[in-house]
């Protein structure tokens, strides 16, 4: 069983891509799991035309405690038969999202749920590791494998440095390697260029660049993955190409993140950001 | 286990249901019907629960449970005396689980024992940054002020639980680097509904890191037995540990009583587990049975009725040698015994006791006070589960109450209907009920005394219950109710 968990920035893809590509593992014939680790709880949606999952918390909230819970209370089976768990957890500004992970995540190792007969157990991770919880999933024994999902977007770049960041100080003490970049194309200038340098500047792969298509929105309206929807659609190929690049992938690294003018300078590289006029800083406009 | 249904005068079925039914009637209808099914009236015939268990308290009602790290630090890790164990998080958790339990030690302090406070003392930066750097520079510096102790513990308290510290991933390196057991235990307070699953998550932590890492530098004989479930409050152990052993058995390891990290760890050896404490160690029973064969059985040794049952049953799994040593043993304390029942059942004979403890002394102990002549019209537990319960029900007379997690108020409220002569409760209860006018004791900690397992303990026990009920002191004060 490999054990993959999927970072990046916040609303740059990652459930939307997790979901096509965890459907494309399934249409070749792979046992897959999805473990939604983030409170907003949308990670299953598409494999399981569900408006929402009833999560793991929701429960544990009903029942008063996670030990009167059943597996069976929380797991759906979805499209190609992708077992689905949702951790859920509080509304913003209440509570504490990342002990939800971690009781959720424990709820499935104690009632069995990593059965022998699945190869890929997906976690689709809230964007930002704000506290320990969000790292549940990359813990000891759990996922070794990281993939974060970025664009060419000078933010979303950003991002995927500071979780690289975050995956060199596991992987100095434990077995979590980054896997690859994956590019969810926005469109903007010189993309694929940008980030197959930035991968390769972390030490890394950009596994695949999964270009803009609407197709992915219609599907999403009827609560569906491209794969499913449209399976002859040139969209539906790229993120089965991209399952069958992640089944295959080998490369598993420590990543070497940027320092920050590193990064900088690479996004001046590519026109994205202008050169720091020193001059400037500070003056208002009518001075 | 009685083989006869005993009833007490005054007490039926009928009048214990009207009991709970008044009891009952001032909650509100939700708290009523949670509160329901955990107050029954005990069908002696049965064998099984007559009431539901291990579920949450119901919310608003004063009970007497803990947590599952006081489960795991005040139980099953704490009385592990060549340990280190350090309670990880803020101060307080640490420091109020500190010596309450009375779990005796030998040793010297800080040389082969460390019965000491250890804590990480978390402050706002270590719960903001995290405290694993912490922790790891804590475990290096206990073991170069401690270089003997052969192990250290690591008992999350829960901030450690939602800031997400991986003290597992900690505990594994400073293991290699210290190259000694470093344990973490995963028994973050509000797990669960009581310290019942604190009990459950250290006898997994002792599966996981302890039991088959070692073995015993003796060969191996037929009569190598290990002593699970006693805790050696007040000097328990010191009294059953060398009755075990002039019964001809040799006992390996006690868990953890006055216990050794490296004794418990060669546990897997044995060949057979006696269990006194079921309801904490229960796990680990099964585990050693299922992964090593070991059988296991579950002895009482309080008051000499049930010990010189327990010891004919534990005879029974040995050979002639053991069971003519059992015999011999049994010969020899049985005048001792005689004597003692002589001394204090004419001041005790008929005497009522009421009961709420833990997790197995509310039915362990039904025999020890019926040796004295006395009878439990009530009982009932902290955290107990369903099959602590079916075990209740043979030693209980027929229609006597059986509590769940009472609230005080029901606690107050049986006890004010029964009028008991002795109240067996905790601390909390101890000085409601003595307001009452009601003896009490401690029967966590033995109220300061003990030991009370084994023969050398009934003579304690004896005593004690004697001196509670017929101190003068209760005809000088008079209760204003």
């Amino acid at each position: 069983m490999r054990q993959i968990a999927i970072y990046g920035k916040g609303g740059i893809g990652k459930s939307t891509t997790t979901q096509n590509t965890v459907a494309g593992l399934a249409s070749i014939g792979k046992k897959v799991m999805i473990v939604g680790c983030d409170p907003k709880a949308d990670s299953t949606r598409l494999i399981l035309h569900a408006k929402a999952q009833n999560t793991v918390m929701d429960l544990v909230r009903e029942l008063g405690t996670v030990e009167d819970l059943e597996l069976d209370d929380v797991m759906k089976v979805g499209y190609g038969d992708i077992k689905c768990v949702e951790s859920g957890g509080p509304e913003p500004g209440v509570g504490c999202a990342g002990r939800g992970v971690i009781t959720a995540i424990n709820f499935l190792e104690e009632n069995g749920a990593y059965t022998p007969d699945l190869d890929f157990v997906f976690y689709d991770v809230l964007g930002d590791v704000v506290c320990g919880g969000f790292a549940m999933p990359i813990r000891e024994g759990k996922a070794e494998e990281i993939y974060i999902v970025t664009s060419g977007e000078m933010m979303a770049m950003y991002a995927a440095n500071n979780i690289s960041k975050g995956i060199l100080k596991y992987a100095s003490s434990g077995k979590v390697r980054l896997a690859g970049l994956i590019c969810n194309a926005r469109k903007t200038d010189m993309e694929f260029e940008l980030i197959s340098e930035l991968a390769r500047r972390l030490g890394t792969q950009m596994i695949h660049f999964v270009p803009r298509d609407n197709q992915v929105q219609r599907a999403e309206l009827r609560r569906m993955t491209v794969i499913e929807y449209s399976p002859e659609h040139p969209q539906a190929k790229e993120y089965l190409t991209l399952a069958q690049k992640i089944a295959d992938n080998k490369m598993l690294v420590v990543p070497t993140p940027l320092e920050m003018e590193e990064l900088e300078e690479l996004l001046m590289k590519f026109g994205i950001m202008e050169e720091e006029d020193e001059s400037i800083v500070g003056v208002a406009e009518a001075a | 286990m009685s083989d006869k249904i005993r009833t007490i005068d005054g007490i039926t079925k009928e009048s214990t249901e009207a009991l709970i039914a008044e009891t009952l009637s001032v909650y509100p209808d939700k708290a009523k019907k949670k509160r329901a099914p955990h107050l029954g009236a005990n069908d002696q015939g049965s064998g099984s629960a007559c009431v539901k268990s291990n579920k949450k308290t119901v919310p608003g009602v004063m009970s007497a449970r803990g947590c599952a790290y006081a489960g795991a630090k005040g139980v099953v890790w704490g009385p592990i005396r060549d340990m280190v164990h350090v309670s990880h998080g803020p101060v307080g958790c640490g420091w109020y689980s500190w010596g309450t339990r009375r779990n005796m030690m030998s040793g010297i302090t800080g040389v082969t024992s460390f019965p000491m406070q250890f804590t990480s003392d978390f402050q706002e930066k270590d719960i903001v940054y995290g405290g694993d750097k912490k922790l790891k520079t804590l475990l290096a510096e206990a073991h170069d002020l401690f270089p003997l102790a052969k192990g250290i513990s690591v008992l999350s308290e829960c901030p450690v639980g939602l800031i997400g510290d991986d003290i597992n991933s900690v505990a594994k390196t400073a293991a290699k680097e210290l190259d000694i057991p470093i344990i973490p235990c995963n028994c973050e307070g509000f797990r669960g509904v009581s310290q019942s699953l604190g009990h459950h998550i250290s006898n997994d932590t002792i599966r996981d890191y302890i039991i088959g890492t070692r073995e015993y530098a003796e060969p191996e004989s037929p009569y190598d037995i290990a002593l699970i479930g006693e805790y050696n409050i007040g000097g328990d152990a010191w009294s059953t540990k060398p009755l075990l052993e002039e019964c001809g058995l040799n006992v390996k390891s006690v868990w953890t009583g006055d216990g050794e990290l490296e004794k418990i760890a060669a546990t897997h050896t044995v060949k057979l587990n006696v269990i006194h404490c079921y309801r904490s160690m229960n796990y680990m029973c099964k585990v050693m049975e299922e992964k090593y064969g070991i059988p296991w059985i579950e002895l009482n040794f309080f008051g000499p009725t049930k010990i010189r049952e327990s010891l004919r049953k534990l005879a029974e799994l040995f050979d002639d040698n053991i069971k003519a040593k059992v015999e011999a043993v049994i010969a020899k304390y049985d005048p001792i015994m005689q004597a003692i029942v002589e001394e204090y059942k004419p001041r005790l004979d008929g005497k009522k006791v009421m009961l709420l403890v833990g997790g197995l002394r509310p039915r362990h102990t039904i025999g020890a006070y019926e040796d004295l002549g006395m009878d439990c019209v009530g009982s009932g537990y902290e955290f107990a589960h369903t099959d602590d319960y079916d075990r209740t029900a043979p030693e209980m007379p027929d229609g006597t109450v059986v509590y769940d997690d009472p609230s005080e108020y029901e606690f107050e409220k049986f006890a004010d209907a029964l009028k008991p002569d002795l109240i067996g409760s905790g601390i909390k209860e101890k000085y409601v009920f003595q307001k009452m006018g009601i003896p009490f004791r401690q029967m966590h900690s033995w109220d300061y005394s003990g030991p009370y397992h084994g023969y050398k303990g009934f003579e304690v026990f004896a005593r004690d219950i004697d001196m509670a009920i017929n101190s003068p002191t209760w005809n000088l004060v008079k209760a204003p109710f």
